[in-house]
């Protein structure tokens, strides 16, 4: 008898049955992060096992739906990283002002903070009304929440040190009425914004791109899929076109390390090469 | 002392299968099944000395996770190494997560060995020693590479030495020696008894000499570790097992 446990067994078993019944294709995401929030959904939607969760999966698609919630991270806060938005300020918001039209990228936009945050420096910026922005992510849930732009007004404190350090002109609460226990964003910050369910596993690229901000989702994906990432972000691009990637991402371990430069190493922000 | 670890030892290789030299088998994510006539060399070697007799050749990779008073305790069994490492060590040490990290400065400082922070999608090095940064999970992939996460803090930490001992069982089997040293929470305790399942290593400083007992007696209490050492006693073994000739 093999040595190999149950779950090493079913986890690939589960993955494929996801993308034969539902298309979302989870197969070559980084499989230590991936394990354990597939034993922790166990834990939650009560299945035994993983193939008994595979079984439920595949007969129901709402059960699906809730699975998605765990495959996919949350994890998102406006202005993460400050230093990445005052550094988009100084060396990139400069060079997107000399196009007339801009189109700008938010993959994997999640529920929407990251692409509020964006929307905000490219108004005070004097640019969002020339831009387009597509909002994409494969979780039909945060779209819909990135769409609604509420989010907890108890985070609005921390949000507005953020703020202010990435280089805010005004106050973060300008932007927000708040309402009960939520924070619901000015609409006009997403008059000229796409939302969009695309894959970075699947899909393939949808429009010229001048910048695109993909920041906390490479690092759940492994080398080959993270190299597709990056085939369709350069492909998107246009020349010279602006990658801006989370703060412990980095392009030196893919094969498109040659074909950007950095503008700002440490926040991790890239331009593609002539 | 010495009468209290040849105890804990006795008790332990009545219940533990060591590990085989499986550099091949661990390298395919696969533990090698440890055949009976190997087991019994080993339970009789375990049987007439104390950690002395881990067999250097073993062990592929080295994790240790700490919390508070880490850093003297960390400075302590790891600044007499030399330069030349035969396996990696890979550490998670708590911090505050928006503060940038030192680590890699400050213990360089300190020691002959690379000090690096771990990378996403970075191959691991044998001969460095690894720090997982502030803010992110570090976990070890099957083929031998770290990757990062922003998942939900465990134990209120982020990294969270549970995610990285349970990855690195994962990725290194048998083939593993984890060490859990002081702290002031409960993190650590599950990670390194899964460790122990997969079949490696599990080392613990001693609760009563630790400077913060709570996380090393929670592993304690979880899953009875191989062996309760000193500090001391644990750069010797560390020293040993990174610079034995593998020749």
């Amino acid at each position: 008898m093999s040595t190999i446990s149950d779950i090493d067994i079913e986890l690939p078993l589960l993955l494929q049955a996801i993308y034969l019944k539902y298309s979302y294709d989870f197969r070559d995401y980084s499989g230590a992060s991936q394990k354990r929030r597939i034993l922790h959904a166990l834990r939650q939607l009560n299945c035994a096992s993983v193939s008994e969760l595979q079984a439920r999966v595949l007969r129901d698609p709402d059960m699906f739906m809730q699975l998605l919630q765990y495959l996919t991270i949350p994890t998102t806060e406006m202005f993460r990283d400050p230093a990445y938005f005052l550094s988009l300020r100084q060396h990139v918001v400069p060079l997107l002002r000399t196009y007339p039209s801009l189109k700008i990228w938010i993959a994997g936009c999640s529920s929407g903070e990251e692409l509020y945050s964006m929307a905000i420096v490219l108004r005070e910026e004097g640019l969002l009304e020339r831009s387009i922005i597509y909002a994409t992510d494969i979780n039909p849930v945060s779209l819909d929440k990135a769409r609604r732009g509420i989010f907890p007004l108890d985070r609005m404190r921390d949000y507005s040190v953020n703020y202010q350090v990435a280089g805010g002109k005004n106050s973060l609460s300008e932007y927000f009425t708040a309402a009960y226990d939520g924070a619901l964003f000015d609409r006009q910050l997403c008059e000229n914004v796409s939302f969009a369910d695309h894959s970075l596993a699947t899909d393939s690229v949808f429009a010229e791109t001048h910048f695109i901000s993909c920041r906390n989702v490479l690092i759940y994906f492994n080398h080959e899929l993270q190299n597709r990432a990056l085939g369709l972000f350069h492909e998107s691009l246009c020349h010279r076109g602006f990658l801006g990637l989370g703060s412990r991402e980095a392009l030196e371990f893919s094969k498109f390390g040659g074909a950007f430069e950095p503008v700002d190493k440490a926040q991790r922000i890239y331009r593609k090469k002539k | 002392m010495l009468g209290k670890d040849r105890d804990i030892h006795i008790e332990a290789a009545g219940t533990k299968k060591m590990p085989t030299a499986s550099t091949k088998a661990a390298a395919t994510g696969r533990r090698s099944t440890v055949t009976d006539s190997k087991v019994k060399v080993i339970e009789k070697k375990v049987r007439t000395a104390n950690q002395e007799t881990i067999a250097a050749d073993c062990i592929e990779a080295i994790v240790i996770g700490t919390s508070a008073g880490g850093v003297q305790a960390l400075l302590r069994i790891l600044s007499p190494l030399p330069r030349q490492l035969r396996m990696p060590i890979v550490i998670v040490l708590h911090m505050p997560e928006k503060r940038d990290s030192l680590l890699e400065k400050v213990f360089q400082e300190h020691m002959a060995p690379p000090v690096r922070m771990a990378r996403d999608k970075e191959p691991i090095d044998p001969g460095t020693v690894y720090f997982a940064g502030p803010g992110y999970h570090l976990s070890i992939e099957r083929d031998r590479h770290f990757s990062l996460s922003s998942e939900e803090p465990a134990n209120y930490s982020r990294p969270a030495i549970d995610f990285l001992m349970t990855s690195a069982a994962d990725a290194y089997g048998a083939a593993l020696l984890g060490i859990l040293l002081t702290g002031s929470n409960e993190d650590g305790a599950r990670g390194l008894a899964s460790v122990h399942d997969a079949g490696g290593i599990t080392v613990v400083e001693d609760p009563a000499t630790a400077e913060f007992a709570t996380m090393p007696q929670a592993a304690r209490e979880l899953r009875e570790p191989d062996y309760i050492l000193s500090l001391d006693q644990i750069q010797s073994l560390i020293h040993r097992l990174e610079t034995h000739d593998a020749g």
